[in-house]
């Protein structure tokens, strides 16, 4: 599968998903913010760093790049793309995701490792996480705490749009393990068709068990999971 | 011609550099403050000759679009001559 990993002035983690997509065998290419078009992507990461300085606000320049106008385009006919961290924050600020990130609660930069429960395992970024455990990343930012107004949260939740919740080593989403004031430890969401999803925490970094953690290949084998079934289904 | 625009955090949002400032203010001594709230005020000269009832259409669409997250953000926009 080709994964395009979009690449803004500031960026520092893309080079981390083409490593993360490439040692899973498969072929990522990055792309310049400049660009009208995704080529032949099969699918999308918007990776984290501070693109546009975080100017204004996390994302908010970002989203108004030509290449977003292709994945927004991309999006709509249901390619799937995943927001990391900055990527996460840019698809909100896009609207491409509901809700929005804002400071963490204790002005703290938070570079740590966290604990995710996962809380809908059917969709294209969670189908291959393991059931039985909380999965381990690494987190890595001052602005992540997630904000949305009641409707948005209960309509998210009612739809299952919340994906991964932060919580402690044994899958408890407690507030001692939320990191950064998130409403219900909200840590990534998808968007109503389940083809556009995002977090804070880094799957991208811990994608090899030299990292301290392999935790987040789960996410990138769901990924390309969904796209060989849609690959069979369309030869079928 | 200048364009005004304050962006503050929508109340429902936790503003913790508010509430820190806040803190400070009452460790200083200022008594009576019951809350504070800290936001962005961005400043736009406008070329001489600017239509300011196109310049107020123009710069609110911008002020909802851009300038502010209307998730997290209000607004205010002020033209002055």
């Amino acid at each position: 599968m080709r994964f395009a990993v979009l690449q803004f002035p500031a960026s520092n983690c893309d080079q981390d998903c083409v490593h993360a997509v490439r040692v899973l065998g498969h072929s990522a290419e990055l792309l310049w913010h400049k660009e009208t078009s995704l080529g032949s992507a099969d699918a999308v990461i918007v990776p984290g760093g501070f693109s546009y300085g975080d100017y204004l606000r996390c994302g908010a320049i970002a989203r108004f790049s030509p290449v977003m106008q292709a994945v927004k385009r991309f999006a709509d006919e249901g390619g799937l793309v995943l927001g990391i961290c900055n990527g996460f924050q840019i698809l909100c600020e896009a609207g491409l995701l509901p809700g929005a990130l804002v400071r963490n609660r204790d002005l703290q930069f938070h570079c740590e490792q966290i604990y995710l429960r996962t809380d809908n395992f059917s969709t294209p970024f969670t189908s291959r996480t393991p059931r039985d455990k909380a999965i381990k990343l690494p987190i890595a930012h001052g602005e992540g705490c997630y904000f949305a107004d009641p409707a948005t949260l209960a309509s998210i939740q009612a739809k299952g749009q919340v994906l991964w919740r932060y919580c402690d080593a044994s899958g408890a989403v407690t507030d001692a393990a939320n990191p950064n004031g998130s409403l219900l430890n909200i840590a990534g969401v998808a968007n109503e068709r389940f083809n556009v999803a995002g977090l804070m925490p880094h799957p991208d970094r811990a994608s090899e068990a030299l990292l301290g953690t392999d935790d987040g290949r789960s996410i990138f084998e769901s990924m390309v999971d969904a796209l060989q079934q849609r690959t069979a289904a369309k030869a079928a | 011609m200048k364009a005004k625009i304050v962006i503050t955090p929508k109340k429902a949002v936790l503003d913790p550099q508010g509430k820190t400032v806040q803190t400070a203010l009452e460790h200083m001594g200022y008594t009576g403050v019951a809350g504070v709230h800290v936001g962005k005020y961005i400043e736009i000269d406008l070329a001489p000759g600017t239509d300011k009832a196109a310049a107020a259409t123009a710069l609110d669409e911008a002020a909802r679009k851009f300038l502010s997250n209307p998730v997290i953000e209000d607004y205010k926009l002020e033209i002055v001559d």
